[in-house]
């Protein structure tokens, strides 16, 4: 210490110090800083049959490179370019059949799952390989067993809720798009769309809602599926729109038929 | 009576003819039950009373029990919204849950939402009876707005019962802002944005919305006062007026008499029914256990504001499909129908006209509205009689048009606020449904006015025409001298007393506006206008067969058109396939009504008040 103290004056010392901030502050951010989006590891094969199941498919609308197409029509476009979307965005447009899109429409919605799981992955690697983007998560990522849903249920009201509805039916954007129903989607593909964020929806990556929070969010999602109807029917979990309906129609067409059954019952 | 018990075999039982028979001894258990009545007239007086009340004659008909829908529910909200009182906690205070319900467990929330949490998961039995609670509202105001259109649409409302709708008037907003404050009392997600909303309305108030807003909350949103606030509104406060108007209008149906359809005996003096005691007792009280039956049923079967999906309040989030519970969505499709250029600055004021129009003007203006309509209508016809006799829709079309406009307005905003599930459900777009909504507010009343004035004017019609010329057969006949015709089955007197029985109307005539002296008369200006809003509702009246009429179209055949041609339209000129003949028509009729004959019609077994 005395050594040390006896050289603070020393001519180099403000150098010396100088490098020791900078390489403490650049490894205190390696460590905490987002991680860069990470390219799955995958042989040069499955990039190959991905690029021919690619251009077989999808390169009508995306471009024979992914690189995106125009329709010719002012600016607006047949697809998007690919390159960064990563692995995740194919899994989750084409898992959910959203991909390849049946119609030009406003939003591409749910469908049949043209592919098999083995072809998806390839198109996935191979357009993982064009530039890094976010991987297909791990199945411990998306296992709701080892989320919390109380806390996944705060974040879903505070970052979901808004779209999605309380309960995940759904809700309605504008021009015809809208937030899809959440009931029955497989916990990859919900996770798959937080971080990449398709169509409408805003991209929640790992700094918005850590990989644990998203795993807790998709707890929450499948305890509503999961939990018991305590109230009974549930009547879609619409909201009041659904009761008053349900009031008017039921309730007071069973009173009014009893109304009329007394009425005729003449003393 | 007198004679029923002495048969009359032997001729000496002749002489006993009028004599009164002994009065069967009671039974025990009668003399018991007297006997306490006894006790309690002696120190009450009340025989007097509950004689008049259980000797009130009723009519009988469906649409009277409208009203008891209303009535019933409230009863089962108030039963039931005393027992939610012994668990719930009025309360904006902090806690953390640890009640059964897992998806909350460990998440802060106000005592108020824990509470009502716990009466949904932790108290037997809570979850049932909230959801009665809640049911019951929506069929309460669903009720009284129903008994609403019956009074409206047979005229009931008219002198002397003008008063008393406009206490209903009254009962129906309070009604709507009882349900208000009690949906908002859980602190769940939906509540509190809508006493966000709410807030939000206040504050559009011009120049002083912001401090009301302050004292409303205590302090800025969302405070803690909000909830113990609304809780005793809720439990106190608006109950004790809606039970104390409530009391008012029932004992006004009671003191006016209940109104009655037009029909054969009935008249505007009398009204032809059963006594409460027995029927309408077991009629009406039977009809309460239906009616709670059917809410308790629906309670059991089917979720209704499932507070725990929505999670507690917090002023961040708000979710989709937020809307307020069904008398409530009018001015919340209001505020998405109202374009946003109507908020601007004036004077450094910031005037949200957008927001003001749907919630602070729109509110007040519906059930102003519907209160006043009573003395407009009488304003017009000039009419200071009493009526007892209900009008059939049918036989005042504009009124009926102007109410069926009304009822469809209303809906159009309270739909609108169903847009964003409309678009979801339906794969349509939000902006096109708004759109829709948009113009169909403007298109939609008055088509709809003119629809149902032209339905009333041609059910008048076939009414005149059943009333004239009987049913058609479809038997032709052929005659002695070789003619054909087709025979008319005759109408009963108690069917044709139902088409003939209503008053003719015609619109004010304009009296000069210059008197005879050619004086101006103050009063000119006035009359016109009154004379031109007569000429709306009357100018196409179609009114009822005449007995001269009817007697030529009995007597005449075909002359009979002749005598029509005053009040004719186009649909009976060209009467071509009723075929005249002396010998047809007034051999299969009746002759025409006598005035005198018709009153005495009704049954012997039917009472009289």
């Amino acid at each position: 210490m005395n050594a040390l103290a006896a050289r603070r004056r020393h001519p180099a010392a403000i150098a010396i110090l100088l490098m020791l901030g900078l390489l403490v502050t650049g490894f205190a951010y390696a460590a905490v800083a987002p991680q860069p989006a990470k390219a799955e590891s995958s042989s040069a094969e499955d990039v190959a049959a991905g690029k021919q199941l690619f251009q077989a498919n999808c390169a009508s609308c995306h471009g024979v490179n992914a690189e995106g197409r125009a329709t010719g029509n002012g600016d607006k476009i047949a697809g998007p370019a690919l390159a960064g979307v990563g692995a995740a965005a194919v899994d989750f447009q084409m898992g959910t059949g959203r991909m390849p899109m049946r119609a030009p429409a406003v939003q591409a919605p749910r469908g049949q799952v043209q592919f098999t799981q083995d072809q998806i992955d390839q198109v996935g690697a191979y357009i993982a390989s064009l530039a890094p983007g976010p991987a297909v998560p791990s199945e411990e990522d998306v296992d709701a067993s080892k989320g919390d849903p109380a806390k996944g249920g705060e974040l879903f009201r505070v970052n979901c809720a808004m779209c999605h509805n309380f309960a995940g039916s759904g809700g309605a954007l504008t021009r015809g798009k809208y937030a899809p129903s959440l009931m029955g989607v497989e916990s990859k593909h919900i996770y798959e769309a937080m971080e990449t964020g398709p169509q409408s929806m805003p991209v929640f990556n790992d700094g918005n809602i850590a990989p644990e929070d998203k795993r807790d969010v998709i707890a929450f999602l499948k305890s509503v599926e999961d939990t018991p109807q305590q109230g009974g029917h549930a009547l879609g979990s619409l909201g009041p729109v659904t009761e008053g309906w349900f009031a008017w129609f039921f309730g007071l067409g069973i009173l009014i038929a009893a109304a009329v059954w007394l009425g005729q019952k003449s003393a | 009576m007198s004679t029923d018990t002495f048969p009359a075999g032997r001729p000496a039982d002749r002489l006993r003819d009028g004599d009164q028979p002994a009065d069967r001894a009671p039974s025990a258990a009668a003399r018991k039950a007297g006997g306490v009545a006894g006790w309690i007239d002696d120190r009450t007086g009340s025989a007097k009373g509950v004689n008049y009340l259980l000797r009130k004659v009723f009519p009988d008909h469906w649409s009277f029990m409208l009203g008891e829908i209303a009535m019933y529910s409230l009863i089962i909200c108030l039963i039931s919204g005393a027992l939610l009182t012994l668990w719930f906690v009025p309360s904006a205070g902090h806690t953390i849950y640890d009640g059964s319900y897992v998806p909350l467990r460990g998440q802060q929330m106000s005592e108020a939402y824990a509470s009502t949490l716990n009466i949904s998961f932790d108290v037997r039995g809570g979850l049932i009876v909230r959801q009665i609670h809640h049911w019951a509202a929506l069929m309460f105001i669903v009720g009284l707005t129903v008994h609403m259109f019956r009074v409206f649409f047979t005229g009931a409302f008219r002198k002397p019962r003008e008063l008393n709708w406009v206490i209903g008037t009254v009962l129906a907003l309070l009604a709507a802002i009882e349900g208000f404050a009690g949906y908002s009392l859980p602190d769940d997600l939906l509540s509190g944005t809508g006493i966000r909303a709410m807030e939000g309305f206040v504050q559009t108030a011009p120049v002083i919305g912001s401090y009301l807003a302050y004292g409303i909350f205590g302090g800025p949103f969302p405070g803690e006062a909000i909830i113990p606030r609304l809780y005793s509104a809720h439990v106190l406060l608006l109950p004790a007026i809606l039970v104390g108007l409530f009391t008012a209008h029932i004992v006004l149906v009671a003191v006016q008499k209940h109104t009655q359809f037009p029909g054969p005996g009935r008249t505007n003096d009398n009204v032809v029914g059963y006594r409460v005691m027995p029927v309408y007792a077991a009629k009406a009280g039977g009809f309460f256990f239906i009616v709670f039956g059917v809410i308790a049923l629906i309670s059991a079967l089917f979720t209704i504001n499932p507070i725990w999906a929505y999670g507690p309040y917090d002023p961040s989030p708000v979710t989709a499909g937020s809307q307020p519970d069904w008398y409530m969505g009018a001015y919340d499709g209001a505020l998405r129908l109202l374009p946003g250029w109507l908020e601007f600055s004036f004077l450094g004021f910031t005037m949200s006209l957008n927001i003001a129009l749907g919630a602070l003007v729109l509110l007040p203006l519906v059930y102003i509205v519907v209160g006043v309509y009573p003395f407009v209508e009488r304003w017009v016809t000039g009419d200071d009689r009493e009526h007892h006799l209900l009008d059939r829709p049918r036989n005042n079309p504009t009124r009926t048009g102007i109410g069926m406009a009304g009822i469809v307005a209303y809906s159009v905003f309270m739909f609108a606020a169903g847009n964003d599930i409309m678009a979801i459900k339906l794969g349509m777009s939000i902006n096109d449904i708004t759109w829709a909504f948009r113009i169909g507010l403007f298109v939609l009343p008055p088509l709809t006015f003119w629809v149902t004035k032209r339905i009333c004017l041609s059910l008048q019609r076939r009414d005149r025409d059943l009333a004239l010329h009987a049913r058609e057969s479809g038997r032709i006949i052929r005659g002695a001298d070789g003619s054909f015709h087709e025979r008319h089955d005759a109408l009963t007197d108690h069917e044709r007393w139902i088409l003939v029985q209503h008053e003719p109307v015609e619109p004010l005539q304009l009296t000069p506006d210059v008197d005879e002296n050619g004086v101006a008369r103050p009063a000119a200006r006035k009359d016109r206008l009154r004379a031109k809003v007569s000429h709306f509702y009357f100018k196409d009246a179609v009114n009822p067969v005449t007995p001269a009429e009817l007697a030529a179209a009995h007597h005449d055949g075909h002359q009979a058109e002749a005598i029509e041609a005053p009040f004719d339209y186009e649909g009976i000129e060209g009467d071509s396939d009723h075929t005249p003949g002396t010998g047809g028509q007034g051999a299969d009729t009746d002759a025409g009504r006598s005035e005198a004959a018709e009153r005495g019609i009704g049954s012997a077994s039917r009472l009289r008040e």
